[in-house]
């Protein structure tokens, strides 16, 4: 007996002592996303006021969000209009300017900072309340407008329902910093020898462009895209904070709809339901980009 | 040839201080409209130097509402901020120490959580997570927002096992041969050299938890708890007539710990993102 317990013991320090050191991740892990994950299906199916008990009501929950429920539909729409204007259009610019500062100029250094600031601060509150002063009616925006043009026009960018939207893209657009740094150290690690055995061969700075840079930077894009598309269906804060999900709930984010009815009506296993639907989304958007990223990332060694 | 080399220098620089334009301008805005008169705030609003300047804007701001000063805001910002960044350095420096070099039953399962979870949106379990802290009656404390961070956060335990891996083994094996235990070799040996990106780590959950705002929202229900963001929040109520001049000094003070923290530490963030495709 006491021989079978110190074989088991010596059996079990030799496996498992080592995983001493990820025992806070083990316990992390379990308390704050397992068990919340676990917990999060469950609410799906209840009707929840935090105050009583939940009660268990079904597909009720998905029932109304998918028949009766008009917001859901708009806060979908919004949030997938602004992933897909602000992540292409932010990994662009990204891209291009990292193009531009692959030279050898003076002040590379300089510009660099400068183009990567926004990142840094982007993300707070003080950013969010400037961007909805600028963009108001008697903001800088319309004064650079007159400016440049002659005349001003009568709108506030954030409160107007055409523009709205395309006000907080921008501001995503703005912060272009971080994937420009990316891709920039990207570009520096393509070897020169590539470019010149073009050179070589005559291609011009178009095709070694198309034919050289973008297949080899096509893995850090990849990756770019996955973390921006995810981080776009999560914009909260600057729908809270600029224009409050409105003008005519055109800038409703769906995490903006999942908080007002988690937090502000106290329908907790409503808005359960809705997170469930987003966890479907983000999975699927995560699964399609790595599926066809075969079709167009180009992993260095990997076949001709 | 020559000359076109000049023009296309010329051109280049005429591009980069466009953009450097847009880049910067919004915070210069910022900046001059905190030292304008209130009210004129929006009568010259794309003007960046100030006609004269008004440094009761900060004055006015700093007594805050509701008779709690912006000293009490940094002062709660500043306390969330660093306990969370000694907690990420401390469990992610361990965690990641133990699946870089430690062997161990299951360790591909765990790693493959980490990554799992680095996908995962930590917003999507919100709700449940509120509920959870709410049974354990820790709305209105600190410890929400700050006991995840002890137990480990994906990116960080990733960022650091890339540098870890960069060390050579030989190293380990040297120390063990002398009869170090594992301990000693983490602490010893590996803890001193992956220095570059402990401090890359510490830098971005500094800004990352300086800029939470969901977090603080729906857990801090007591102005007196307020961190700087929901605070600069409330401050701008839609409600009652906002005191844009002081809002936008106050704005600005919250971003100068963030900003300073760049200009120091600016080599270590560019190395951390360049390598690690954190987002900043």
């Amino acid at each position: 007996m006491k021989k079978d317990f110190k074989k088991f013991r010596s059996h079990f320090i030799e496996n498992y002592s080592g995983s001493i050191y990820i025992l806070p991740w083990i316990i992390g892990f379990t308390f704050f996303t397992l068990i919340p994950l676990l917990c999060l299906f469950y609410f799906a199916f209840t009707k929840y006021d935090l105050l009583s008990a939940p009660q268990f009501i079904g597909f009720d929950n998905f029932k109304d969000i998918f028949t009766s429920d008009p917001k859901f539909f708009t806060a979908l729409k919004v949030t997938f209009k602004y992933v897909a204007t602000a992540v292409p259009l932010k990994l662009f610019v990204a891209l291009m300017v990292a193009i531009l500062l692959n030279q050898k100029h003076k002040f590379i250094g300089l510009y660099r900072t400068a183009f990567y600031l926004p990142s840094i601060i982007g993300g707070s509150i003080a950013v969010a309340i400037m961007w909805s002063r600028i963009f108001s009616r008697d903001g800088a925006i319309n004064s650079i407008i007159y400016l440049v043009f002659g005349f001003k026009p009568d709108i506030s960018w954030i409160a107007d329902p055409k523009t709205a939207l395309a006000s907080l893209v921008l501001l995503s657009v703005w912060q272009f910093g971080s994937p420009m740094l990316i891709f920039l150290a990207g570009i520096k690690n393509i070897p020169e020898s590539y470019y010149e055995a073009a050179a070589i061969d005559g291609a011009n700075s178009f095709q070694r462009f198309f034919k050289i840079t973008l297949p080899l930077l096509s893995p850090i894009i990849f990756f770019n895209l996955i973390m921006q598309i995810i981080s776009g269906f999560m914009t909260f804060t600057q729908g809270l904070v600029i224009t409050n999900g409105g003008p005519l709930d055109k800038t409703l984010f769906y995490q903006l709809y999942v908080y007002r009815k988690g937090f502000e009506q106290f329908n907790m296993g409503y808005s359960a339901a809705l997170s469930c639907i987003m966890l479907v989304i983000v999975a699927i958007f995560t699964a399609m980009v790595f599926k066809s990223s075969s079709a167009w990332v180009y992993y260095d060694g990997k076949g001709e | 040839m020559k000359r076109k080399r000049k023009t296309s220098s010329i051109i280049f620089h005429i591009a980069c201080i466009l953009f450097c334009l847009t880049s910067l301008y919004p915070l210069l805005w910022m900046i001059s409209s905190s030292l304008k008169e209130s009210q004129k705030v929006f009568v010259d609003a794309i003007s960046l130097i100030p006609s004269s300047v008004h440094l009761d804007n900060y004055t006015r701001g700093w007594k805050g509402f509701a008779g709690n000063g912006f000293m009490l805001f940094f002062k709660n910002s500043f306390f969330v901020t660093i306990s969370s960044t000694i907690g990420v350095l401390m469990s992610c420096s361990t965690i990641a120490y133990g699946f870089a070099r430690v062997k161990f039953k299951y360790k591909n399962f765990w790693f493959a959580t980490v990554i799992l979870t680095m996908m995962l949106p930590s917003q999507l379990v919100m709700i449940p997570q509120y509920v959870m802290f709410h049974k354990l009656n820790w709305i209105n404390t600190y410890i929400p927002l700050i006991l995840p961070k002890f137990f480990g956060g994906s990116f960080f335990i990733f960022l650091i096992m890339q540098f870890i891996k960069t060390i050579p083994f030989d190293l380990d094996e040297a120390a063990k041969i002398d009869g170090c235990s594992s301990f000693r070799i983490f602490y010893n040996i590996i803890l001193p050299l992956i220095k570059p990106a402990l401090i890359t780590a510490a830098i971005f959950e500094f800004y990352w938890s300086w800029d939470d705002f969901l977090g603080p929202l729906i857990y801090l229900g007591r102005p007196k708890m307020y961190t700087v963001s929901v605070a600069l929040r409330l401050f701008s109520d839609p409600g009652s007539q906002t005191d844009w001049g002081a809002m936008f000094a106050m704005g600005v003070l919250s971003l100068i710990p963030a900003i300073t923290v760049f200009f120091i530490f600016q080599k270590y963030i560019v190395d951390g993102i360049s390598t690690s495709g954190l987002k900043g």
